[in-house]
């Protein structure tokens, strides 16, 4: 039937059509660049993509004048660094509360109201605070992710945990498992790729806090230098960055997905997936 | 199951009128918040001069010491009664993150903005932005200061990590100190910590060394092992607190800057008033300020504050700000705060009220100008 809601893209169009309104918004933004340096030719606010082009290569390419180092390269690698202690540790926290909290009703009714309770707690809020307990140090930047992202999935996986089939866990019993065995054997292997999902959910907000730690006090990073060049309106660094990190991001959340593919091939069955 | 009573209301009404109400009540909110966008004129050119309308502006400030006079002036009626007097709208808009006042004022967002000669410099006039100084309102005269936590020398900094907000004039300073005791910025590492984290960072117990500026500064030297080791009263006239306007807008509304002069020293008159106004001016402004009224006049003694108009002439007529302006300049320069373009010191040109310039003649994008405030002292507004 020739109906709007039967019509699907075949794989050409489909590009196409993906395309478009990146394309869309990159014509916008030319069209709003040449406008502002027609009227003034060293406008910094909507740098032209040759701009852009020479503070990247800058960056990367060439040493800089005062560090001798590739900054864009050291930002990167302290970025990286951060981000994946920070979200490995908020990983393993989040696996180890989820599993517990799902399972044992008695560490629920003791545990899940204050995890509640944290998770809502602005970690930017009580900023101070983590300064005296974690000092300025790489500890603090690691730590305001950790706080900042480990709730909601911890949560996130004591829900989905908690929502194993009653007859699975009856059934175990009937065979002889123990507690431990029933959190290891059956509650784990099926908790291990929704932890990859709320990993990937949680990948944007990690990069929030990460971005808000190096803006409050940090040497090199990629949020470090985006506030520090923001001071003078370099926006043809900024934004080769912005677009960096966006990259990165991506690149990271099909990385997680084409992991979960392969370790776990049960649980993508039949999902639609996004 | 049901834990609620059924309404026989709504189960009456179908699903989908349901979801499509839901979806309606969703999209009044989003326009909601659209429409909340205010709609200013940021464009200084389409307030021309002969519209039908009175010309608006706006005009920005943040909270420091010297500038907030200009917050009591809007909240006394004082910007009002000028603005009439010269027949256009005129708001002084506070913003509470600085930097982002300066880039609001660089984009075209408002009229004028209160800044600092670097930051100025730098930002909009480096940005091709022609900006014009209308006032100098002080000079940083103990305002900004080197603190070491548990050392009282200034040479004991070598080594340390010193927290700053990196490329800002806390970071002028400091090369300014480091260059009085014959060291370098390469014997001492820099830790970017914004302006508004440096208090809580101070308490932190890794941090032995930072650089900040009142009221900031104030809050860390009460602290029992806070030494201030340097301050600005050492570099007396180069960190310069100003008030600047789009050179394009002045000239085609001069009005604009003869209001902002005319409310400048009025306040500037009733802040020094040894009367029960000036008190209660001088009490409003510490209120704002987030201090109490001797908090605030200690800020003041570190403010070198020019009161009246002449004051502030002779400063800017004097040659002395060609040399301070020339350093500054040259820092900014070596911190490649001028941009990619830029391939000498000279990139930018600045002007001078005796008509010189510093740097490029061409691309003179900061001028000191001197004839609104001799209008002034000449009590002709």
């Amino acid at each position: 039937m020739r109906r709007l809601i039967n019509l699907a893209p075949g794989r050409n169009t489909r590009w196409l059509l993906a395309l478009l309104p990146l394309m869309l918004i990159a014509l916008v933004y030319l069209s709003a660049s040449a406008q502002r340096h027609a009227a003034n030719p060293a406008d910094k606010l909507l740098p032209t993509p040759a701009a852009m082009a020479d503070a990247f290569h800058r960056a990367a390419v060439e040493p800089d004048r005062r560090s001798g180092a590739r900054i864009f390269w050291t930002d990167t690698a302290a970025s990286l660094k951060r981000l994946g202690t920070g979200l490995g540790v908020s990983a393993v926290l989040a696996l180890s509360i989820g599993l517990v909290l799902g399972l044992l009703p008695l560490a629920r009714a003791t545990m899940a109201p204050t995890v509640a309770v944290l998770a809502l707690v602005p970690p930017m809020a009580i900023l101070p605070i983590l300064f005296i307990v974690f000092g300025l140090g790489e500890l603090s930047k690691v730590m305001l992710i950790i706080i900042g992202v480990t709730p909601g999935m911890a949560r996130d996986l004591a829900l989905k945990v908690g929502q194993l089939p009653r007859e699975q866990i009856v059934k175990a019993q009937t065979l002889g498992a123990g507690t431990w065995q029933l959190l290891l054997r059956v509650a784990l292997p099926q908790a291990l790729p929704q932890l990859v999902i709320a990993l990937r959910l949680a990948l944007g907000t990690a990069f929030l806090f990460l971005i808000a730690a190096e803006a409050i006090s940090a040497e090199s990073g990629l949020g470090y230098r985006i506030f520090l060049v923001r001071r003078y309106l370099a926006m043809d660094l900024i934004l080769p960055y912005v677009a960096w990190i966006t990259l990165l991001a991506f690149a990271f959340d099909l990385a997680l997905r084409q992991c979960s593919r392969w370790a776990f091939p049960w649980f993508h069955q039949g999902r639609d997936e996004m | 199951m049901m834990r609620f009573p059924a309404r026989p209301a709504a189960s009456r009404v179908p699903p989908s009128w349901r979801h499509a109400v839901l979806a309606l009540g969703l999209m009044v909110l989003a326009l909601a918040g659209c429409s909340r966008e205010p709609a200013q004129t940021a464009d200084p050119a389409s307030a021309a001069p002969d519209a039908g309308v009175k010309p608006s502006y706006q005009v920005a400030w943040s909270i420091y010491a010297g500038w907030m006079p200009w917050g009591y002036a809007q909240e006394a009626g004082i910007v009002d009664r000028w603005a009439d007097k010269y027949g256009i709208d005129l708001e002084l808009v506070q913003m509470n993150d600085y930097i982002e006042s300066v880039n609001q004022y660089t984009a075209g967002r408002f009229a004028g903005v209160s800044v600092t000669n670097m930051d100025a410099l730098t930002i909009p006039a480096a940005g091709g932005v022609d900006t014009t100084v209308l006032i100098v309102g002080d000079y940083s005269n103990g305002n900004d200061g080197l603190v070491l936590k548990g050392k009282d020398g200034l040479a004991q900094i070598k080594g340390q990590r010193v927290h700053l907000a990196e490329l800002s004039v806390s970071h002028y300073l400091l090369a300014r100190a480091l260059e009085s005791v014959g060291l370098g910025e390469r014997d001492v590492s820099i830790v970017n910590t914004s302006d508004a984290d440096i208090v809580g960072a101070w308490q932190a117990a890794d941090t032995t060394a930072l650089a900040a500026w009142n009221p900031q500064l104030a809050e860390i030297l009460a602290t029992p092992q806070a030494h201030g080791v340097f301050d600005s009263s050492q570099i007396p006239g180069e960190i310069l607190d100003t008030l600047v306007i789009n050179t394009q807008t002045l000239e085609a509304r001069p009005e604009l800057g003869k209001a902002l002069v005319g409310i400048w020293y009025e306040t500037l008159a009733l802040l020094q008033a040894q009367t029960p106004e000036g008190e209660a001016a001088r009490r409003a402004m510490a209120t704002a300020a987030g201090t109490t009224l001797e908090g605030y006049e200690a800020q003041l003694a570190t403010t070198y504050l020019f009161y009246t108009p002449d004051q502030a002439l002779a400063f800017v007529r004097d040659p002395a700000l060609r040399e301070s302006t020339d350093r500054v300049r040259s820092f900014s320069f070596e911190h490649g705060l001028f941009g990619a373009n830029a391939t000498s010191k000279d990139f930018v040109g600045i002007g001078f009220p005796d008509g010189g310039t510093l740097g490029d003649p061409d691309n003179v994008k900061l001028r000191f100008d001197d004839r609104y405030v001799a209008l002034a002292a000449d009590g002709q507004l």
